[in-house]
């Protein structure tokens, strides 16, 4: 097998890990950075993080974004499981195609359309902008990205499970909590933390859909990336980062220790 | 072996009993699974659009929401028809009219398009490299590939400020290692579009070709080898081809958002690029102006219509053959 993973496709990976990983890990570096000039070194430093901490703006904005990110992917996560078994299950039903048409395309919609759009009905309702329209808005467009993660999930799923637990009388609710919701969890945890990141990184359609009072940490990023470049936005983007990495480094550790416990199950039920 | 027994013949029993119950339970379900996602898109997705539609033909005012209302039916059925009349297509005739808005949709097209090629290009090698790879480190490959996509987008965007500016790390770089004597400029340039458009959505790329090329049958190409074939016209007469659905659905996801991206044209590219995305921000956030961004939504829009329902259409053919 090593012997067809040539040269050529090692070169080719190895540059393209580097493209896609330097820039961040300089973000990175630069964030510890003594010197006022984000670009020349001057020494280590932890000071950025601790003005960091005192901005009061920045903290402000971080809760909030903390707040519209768990309220929005969970009601996503919900509303996104729903869209993609109905995308599975159902595959005969009015208006089918305007169904799917509306799931995918939020995926590839440019946002300045989406948040325009949800925009103009927040105020032809006469919903006031703030906390609560930006977080419809995130479950507006993350939901979709739930549906699409859980869908691959579900089309894979052996359907004689849920069968056997129908025909053995479970109804059609139980048969879901007991026997889809378990194998469909890793999808759905896996879908919550993509809508949590999505919510957690939106600029363009938090600035259309927030209000005062519900500045959200993109927003206050990007107003202070456009006044330029300093090593404080380094350390609160490197403390992002990291929020994230942690989440997803425990996410796939447990979803590999629930695989090797569901492996070891399987083996024992074959012994048995 | 009792209880089993039990189960057996009282299952029956109690199904054909509460069967009527039950089917009522089940159907009420199965319509609230599909009720619920299906009124939420159709209200937050759908209607906006409507909306926005509506707006683009009204005209702007000095007011909270700064545009005249169109449909309003406070005024009766006279006041209705008196509105339909006041509906007009001016801002989509100040829209053809202003050479502004032509060349920012043409630009943002062009730009799109050569990053969209580009992004193949430098994604391709990374994604057949990983599918060559031994199958036992793909998953960590495939990993590290996602990985970035999990870090903020404004982020990625911003670490090649520090990057691309004159007194940036590169420039500095090349100007100690003696490639240059004058700093480069591209920041500010459709260069600097460019390589942040290649960067940020290289992971949508490299992932549906990744898909395609791993689950290509390797034996074909060795058989053309065998068959005298040369290594690049294999390539290009198997393995590209056998890749197509991959590429396909990578360029499209890379096109269609690239097309109204706001972010990277506005950090990267500076106050002199003409994108669409950024005309529509200024026009709402810098002049105000509802109706006429509405109208460059809407144009935009239509213009990519055809683009998402290719995309929607690749995705339903992907789903079928999962299924």
């Amino acid at each position: 097998m090593n012997a067809t993973w040539s040269r050529f496709n090692i070169t080719s990976v190895v540059l393209g890990f580097a493209f896609l990983y330097l820039p961040i890990v300089l973000l990175i570096v630069f964030s510890f950075n003594e010197s006022k000039l984000v670009t020349v070194w001057g020494g280590f430093s932890t000071k950025w993080y601790v003005s960091l901490f005192h901005n009061q703006g920045l903290m402000d904005a971080t809760w909030v974004t903390a707040r519209v990110g768990v309220i929005s992917a969970t009601v996503a996560t919900v509303l996104g499981t729903l869209a993609a078994i109905t995308l599975t299950r159902y595959t005969r039903f009015r208006g089918r195609i305007l169904f799917s048409g509306m799931v995918f395309a939020p995926l590839v919609m440019p946002e300045v359309i989406t948040g325009l759009s949800l925009l103009l009905l927040f105020v032809a309702v006469g919903l006031d902008r703030g906390f609560l329209t930006v977080t419809l808005a995130h479950i507006t467009f993350t939901m979709c990205f739930v549906a699409v993660v859980v869908q691959s999930r579900l089309v894979s799923f052996d359907r004689s499970l849920e069968e056997a637990a129908m025909d053995l009388g479970a109804p059609p609710v139980k048969t879901f909590f007991h026997i889809t919701l378990p194998v469909i969890l890793p999808a759905i945890i896996s879908g919550w933390m993509l809508a949590f990141t999505l919510s957690l990184d939106d600029l363009v359609i938090a600035s259309f859909t927030s209000g005062p009072g519900a500045t959200t940490l993109p927003m206050k990023i990007y107003s202070q990336v456009r006044l330029g470049v300093t090593p404080e936005i380094n350390a609160a983007c490197t403390i992002l980062i990291a929020v994230v990495a942690v989440g997803v480094i425990i996410a796939s550790v447990a979803n590999k220790r629930r695989e090797v416990q569901r492996q070891r199950d399987e083996q024992a039920a074959q012994r048995g | 072996m009792s209880s089993a027994a039990t189960a057996e013949t009282t299952s029956p029993a109690a199904d054909a009993a509460k069967s009527p119950l039950a089917r009522l339970g089940s159907a009420f379900v199965n319509r609230l699974v599909i009720i619920v996602p299906y009124l939420w898109l159709l209200f937050f997705f759908l209607i906006p659009f409507v909306i926005v539609f509506k707006i683009s033909l009204s005209t702007t005012a000095i007011a909270m929401p700064p545009y005249t209302p169109v449909l309003d039916f406070s005024g009766g059925i006279s006041g209705f028809f008196g509105q339909l009349k006041q509906l007009g297509v001016d801002n989509y005739t100040w829209l053809t009219e202003d050479a502004l808005y032509f060349n920012a949709y043409v630009t943002s097209l062009i730009i799109a398009a050569i990053s969209t090629v580009l992004t193949l290009i430098v994604g391709y090698p990374i994604a057949y490299g990983m599918a060559r790879a031994p199958a036992t480190i793909r998953p960590t490959l495939l990993m590290l590939v996602i990985l970035p996509f999990w870090t903020s987008f404004l982020i990625r965007v911003y670490a090649w400020i520090g990057i691309l500016k004159p007194e940036g790390l590169l420039n500095q770089l090349l100007l100690a290692t003696g490639v240059i004597s004058q700093p480069l400029i591209i920041l500010n340039t459709y260069t600097a579009i460019f390589i942040g458009i290649v960067y940020s959505y290289l992971p949508f790329m490299v992932l549906p070709l990744y898909s395609s090329l791993e689950k290509m049958d390797y034996s074909l190409i060795e058989a053309a080898k065998d068959l005298g074939c040369p290594p690049t016209s294999a390539f290009w007469k198997i393995t590209f081809p056998l890749s197509l659905p991959g590429v396909i659905a990578g360029c499209l996801l890379v096109f269609i958002p690239a097309v109204g991206e706001f972010v990277i044209p506005d950090l990267l590219g500076g106050s002199q690029t003409l994108m669409i995305g950024k005309t529509l921000w200024n026009e709402f956030f810098a002049n105000r102006d509802w109706p006429v961004s509405s109208a460059v939504a809407v144009i935009l829009l239509l213009l990519l219509i055809v683009p998402i329902m290719l995309f929607q259409q690749a995705q339903a053919r992907a789903q079928e053959q999962g299924r």
